[in-house]
């Protein structure tokens, strides 16, 4: 019954073709009833295939569909093949559930917009590409998906492309991956010649089978890991994710938020055995992921845009994923990477909600008070702030705390320490958002008061699921503290993940973990309470007190100045003086110089034109008879 | 089948343009549907070529000989894997940019067919020629109508671009002129028979000090064709001062006849000095692709920004003709087809725009794409072909290169990788500055969507872009025969026997002595392989 999964890539890439070509002549309604209906479609043979997989004895992972041959040329090969196993399964399903509620939500948000068209070709664009990256079988097909994802990003984040920052974003967002994308081929060309083969069983076998030297894992691994921080925006590649908040929101709750983004761990967890090989690269991995959750943590504090400060938090989140699989717990990674698209997406669609509500209004500073008149967006966001912040028996108190547990069980405690600050940070943010944005005083600009209202069901209802989801997505993984058997997912996905050396902790060292846990996410919302409710005046006494550290965050570490000045102003200032200089003056001027000397060689030469034919008839002669006794002697 | 098919193919176009005698200059529409249908019949007539292709061999097929001059001179034609698409790029080319042309040329469009058909035959028989002569005869004879292209219909400084055209492409091919002569005379005395046939010389062993000069020579006539750095800078000025359909043939095909000089002739005539050059060429070709894309990057005119593009796409197709391995061979030669669709098509792109308003500068546009969204869609097709979006045609041509290329050179491979990001960056923030921001050039307001004929020849390239992207074996299983047999070609050096007398193998075959004899066998060859 499993064998019909390859199907689920192909309905959304019908639906696709179809908007493209005829979308600018369709209805409305019609267009969007294809565009969820293949959403939901994918969704339901995604379930359908799971449900098959989990009869299937994890001996004959992964499931193969191989379509047919699509680059070969001597010892390159490439196939059109797509796989299912655990990790695809997750992958899958999060992309198509998570992928139609955002498209159901889009129905409503993007009702007015006269693109509406292609607003939706580009959803089903993006769900196809998605759904390649995480089913293909081989990392050259995988690249496919990975570009394809870049592609669609870029089209929606410069969706309202008549702004300049649209445009800019988009271009930006693609040009950043690009890097990125430039040390992933390395690595899939080192891969290439040293395996043979980019399918990733074989790659297994290589690297299992010790055919590949450790340092030639480690540099592969990390070149991967340079595609992997280019598109899941970890440090030093992050910088495109706060700008792609430009596009539509329903694009930052699917692609910047819930999917796209987290392709990178999903890579990395796909090659987990380069990880597991190399230590070095598994730490490199940890450590880049621990710094960017405090970093952009600390970023996200003093934001004032809404949509702004889901998007740090979502880099900083994206890096705890990375510390579950840089310690190897990757099955942690992924846990947190599936409850994080429930509770993130969540997050920015309410944060549309709200928006929508105050006619497109981002700054938190001109809101406040909108408890009552959000009465199902204020419950939904507050679920999902509840679940990021990592309070007790939501979903993100779960993931975080596998992630957290398995690094400190490794031994990593700088790695574990930056995770329980970024813990503290995120909980403080988070509130401050929910404060700022639903309680205390109004902020409202009159004109926009007026035409304040609730979102209709079409975006609520999808609200109400994903709030419903981000409370339960975590029973499927509980702590092992709590009996041996109970974290299903992680037993799920085990056959798939290489271990590196166990390490077991004592019971008693477990609960402390998690009471340090419990206590650090309630002091971060203790302090949101005690600074934006309790004590407004407060904030402003540090950024008075501190006000060099308060703009150097503000500024964000002035960091896309740095990149502006130390690599794209000199790129740009040194072609042009290069143009100028060499290619217009030096190899032109040369050209155009013997041009002239040639010129006037021939005015010196036109002395010998003398126009009597016999002159020529004995240069001729001559001239035959020295080329003629070159040819002999 | 005693059809000469190869023969047909090439010079129906130019007994098309014969044909134009005939017809009233002022029938301006009969002359420009004449011209359409004879370049359309003469696609289909080459896709019979395709289809009758036998890709198991490296033989060169539908051979045709016939004496023409004699000592060697002889009209001598076939394809093989590598020419074969080359044909076919360009007889899928003709029909299009006749029909770009159809509206921005309104003057002396006679002549414009007349030249336009004629080329078309040049550049084929330039593909197809095996007779040394007769290659250099086409090789020259396609300078004229493109001379007067570029001169008569061409912009402000038409005459400075085409003169810097033919004076730097004369300045190579007399060179190679020179380096035929002295094959030839090599032959003659070694084999004691005259012959320019290109397979009688495949079989010369050549003295390593002899090949240093004849390799140069010939390679410096290539190298400005392609054109490598820092040989490049009559490109961009042939490029924006060219009609739009002639920098669609300049960078679709003519290009091409560059690298395909090395492959044909430059790397296989002479191994031993290919080996010591080879090092040299291939950092050249690295420095094209980054210094081009630099280049490209600070354009303010879209023609010249493509123009620059060229030499880093072709700076990356040459790094992989170097690296002389199958995948790279193999992606070298999809690249060029790649490279004449892409290009081709960003200059048709570039054309439409500037018969709307009259201006390549990229500051005079902006926001385009809400008043033109089919084209909008279509030119970020062909941008992105170009940028090698994977699912698109490019990306099989440069996955296939870069891996050749690593195969040969790592670091070259790693540096060459750098196209991705640099490509990404000049093409996107072009678009970004035509196509997108704000509406602030008021003629703008003015545009009208594509024309059913503008799409009739957009679309066709777009849909070829998916095709490739997505179903390369058609293309790559024809050219495997080809290529490895040219590998094995450019392998054989150190081959070379220290008898200074021996220039030549004893088992040489001479196959041009009687030729009236061979043309029977040959035709009967023909027939089988069809």
């Amino acid at each position: 019954m499993i064998d019909i999964f390859w199907l689920i890539p192909l309905v959304p890439a019908l639906s696709t073709l179809i908007l493209a070509v005829f979308g600018e002549k369709l209805p409305k309604k019609y267009i969007s009833f294809q565009a969820c209906g293949a959403v939901f479609i994918s969704f339901l043979i995604s379930l359908y295939s799971f449900l098959g997989l989990l009869k299937v004895s994890p001996e004959e992972y992964p499931i193969v569909k191989n379509l047919f041959t699509w680059i070969h040329s001597g010892n390159f090969q490439a196939n059109l093949s797509f796989q299912f196993d655990p990790l695809t399964a997750v992958m899958a399903l999060v992309v198509t559930a998570v992928g139609f509620l955002i498209h159901v939500y889009s129905i409503g948000y993007m009702a007015e917009d006269r693109s509406y068209s292609r607003f939706f070709t580009l959803m089903n664009l993006f769900t196809f590409s998605m759904l390649v990256l995480v089913m293909a079988s081989n990392l050259v097909l995988m690249f496919v998906g990975w570009e394809g994802v870049g592609f669609c990003s870029y089209m929606l984040i410069g969706f309202w492309f008549e702004k300049h920052s649209a445009a800019n974003a988009g271009k930006k967002a693609f040009i950043v991956n690009r890097i990125g994308d430039a040390g992933f081929l390395i690595g899939m060309l080192f891969i290439l010649v040293y395996v043979g083969s980019t399918e990733f069983s074989n790659i297994n076998n290589a690297v299992a089978g010790g055919s590949l030297s450790h340092g030639l894992v480690t540099l592969i691994a990390i070149l991967l890991f340079v595609g992997a921080t280019g598109k899941s925006a970890q440090i030093p590649l992050y910088v495109w994710l706060p700008d792609a908040m430009e596009g539509p929101t329903p694009v930052s709750a699917l692609i910047h938020a819930a999917t796209m983004v987290t392709a990178g761990v999903y890579m990395v967890a796909r090659m987990n055995i380069f990880y597991t090989t190399s230590e070095t690269a598994g730490s490199v991995v940890a450590i880049i992921g621990a710094v960017t959750a405090v970093y952009a943590g600390t970023m996200a504090l003093t934001q004032n845009d809404i949509k702004r400060v889901l998007a740090y938090s979502t880099i900083s989140q994206i890096g705890y994923m990375f510390i579950g699989c840089g310690v190897g717990a990757y099955a942690a990674g992924i846990f947190h990477l599936y409850t994080h698209a429930f509770f993130k997406s969540l997050l920015f669609l309410a944060a549309g909600s709200v928006m929508h509500a105050l006619s497109g209004e981002l700054d938190m500073r001109k809101m406040g008070g909108l408890k009552k008149y959000l009465p199902y967006t204020y419950p939904t966001f507050l679920i999902g702030a509840i679940a990021i912040a990592g309070v007790p028996f939501l979903s993100g108190f779960f993931s975080k705390d596998a992630i957290l547990t398995s690094a400190f069980a490794q031994g990593q405690y700088f790695v574990w320490i930056l995770g329980i600050l970024g813990a503290v940070l995120t909980a403080f943010y988070m509130f401050r958002l929910i404060f700022l944005t639903f309680h205390g005083k109004e902020r409202i600009e009159p004109e926009v008061k007026k035409h304040i209202h609730e979102s209709p069901p079409v975006m609520t209802v999808p609200l109400a699921v994903l709030a419903f989801f981000s409370v339960i997505a975590g029973y499927i993984g509980l702590p092992v503290v709590l009996g041996k058997n109970v974290n299903w997912f992680d037993r799920f996905l085990a056959p798939i993940m290489h271990k590196g050396h166990e390490a077991h902790l004592t019971i008693g060292t477990e609960w402390l973990l998690i009471l340090i846990s419990v206590i650090v996410a309630l002091t971060g919302i203790f302090i949101a309470y005690f600074f934006y409710l309790k004590k407004p005046s407060v904030p402003h006494t540090l950024v008075r007190r501190f006000p060099f550290l308060y703009r150097l965050l503000y500024n964000k570490y002035y960091i896309d100045e740095a990149y502006d000045y130390l690599f794209v102003r000199p790129t740009l200032k040194g072609s042009e003086f290069v143009y100028d200089k060499f290619d217009i003056n030096i190899i032109d001027g040369a050209v155009n110089g013997a041009a002239s000397g040639t010129g006037f060689f021939g005015k010196v030469l036109s002395f010998l034109q003398t126009g009597f034919i016999k002159d020529y008839a004995l240069v001729f002669l001559l001239g035959a008879v020295i080329l003629l006794g070159l040819l002999i002697f | 089948m005693n059809i000469p098919l190869l023969s047909i193919v090439t010079f129906l176009p130019a007994a098309g343009a014969l044909l134009f005698i005939f017809i009233n200059r002022k029938q301006e529409n009969l002359i420009r549907y004449t011209a359409l249908f004879i370049s359309i019949i003469n696609f289909i007539l080459s896709l019979f070529l395709y289809f009758n292709f036998n890709g198991q061999t490296a033989e060169p097929q539908f051979v045709e000989k016939a004496r023409w001059i004699g000592y060697g001179i002889h009209y001598h034609i076939g394809i093989d894997g590598i020419s074969l698409f080359l044909v076919l790029l360009t007889t899928f080319l003709m029909p299009i940019v006749i029909l770009s042309s159809w509206n921005s040329v309104k003057d002396k469009v006679k002549e414009y067919h007349i030249f336009m058909l004629l080329l078309g035959t040049g550049i084929i028989g330039v593909f197809v020629s095996l007779n040394l002569f007769l290659f250099y005869v086409f090789w020259e004879a396609m300078l004229i109508p493109m001379y007067f292209l570029i001169g008569i219909w061409g912009g402000k400084r038409k005459i400075y671009a085409t003169l810097k055209f033919v004076i730097f492409t004369m300045f190579g091919s007399l060179l190679m002129l020179v380096a035929i002569f002295v094959l030839y005379s090599i032959f003659y005395k070694t084999a004691g028979t005259y012959s320019l046939n290109i397979f009688d010389y495949y079989q010369l062993v050549l003295n390593p000090n002899i090949q240093i000069w004849l390799f140069l020579a010939f390679g410096l006539a290539f190298a400005i064709k392609v054109p490598m750095f820092p040989f490049h800078t009559w490109l961009p000025d042939a490029h924006v001062e060219a009609p739009t359909a002639g920098s669609v043939i300049l960078a679709g095909v003519l290009l091409k006849m560059g690298a395909y000089g090395f492959l044909r002739f430059a790397l296989p005539l002479f191994p031993d000095a290919a080996k010591k050059f080879i090092p040299y060429l291939a950092v050249l070709s690295l420095i094209g692709i980054i210094y081009g894309a630099l280049m490209a990057l600070i354009q303010k005119d879209m023609k010249s920004l493509v123009a620059y593009s060229s030499v880093s796409h072709m700076g990356l197709i040459m790094l992989a003709v170097f690296a002389l391995n199958m995948e790279s061979l193999e992606g070298a030669v999809y690249q060029m087809l790649n490279h004449g669709l892409s290009t081709g098509a960003l200059f048709l792109c570039v054309g439409i725009l500037y018969e709307r308003a009259h201006t390549r500068l990229i500051k005079d546009y902006g926001g385009v794409s809400r008043q033109m969204p089919v084209f909008a869609a279509l030119f970020l097709i062909c941008m992105l072909s170009s940028v090698g979006l994977p699912g698109l045609n490019g990306f099989v041509g440069e996955i296939l290169c870069l891996f050749g290329i690593f195969q040969s050179s790592k670091l070259l491979a790693i540096l060459g990788v750098s196209t991705i990001i640099l490509a990404a960056a000049y093409l996107l923030w072009m678009y970004q500055r035509v196509m997108q921001g704000p509406l602030e050039n008021k003629k703008i307001l003015n545009f009208k969507d594509l024309s059913l004929r503008e799409i009739g020849f957009l679309v066709p390239i777009v849909l070829l872009m998916f095709f490739m992207g997505i179903f390369p074996k058609p293309f790559l299983r024809k050219m495997d025969a080809s290529i490895e047999h040219l590998l094995k070609q450019v392998h054989r050096a150190e081959t070379y026997v220290v008898d200074k007398e021996a220039y030549i193998k004893p088992s040489l075959k001479i196959s041009e002595i009687d030729i009236n004899q061979n043309t029977k066998e040959n035709r009967t060859e023909t027939e089988d392989n069809e």
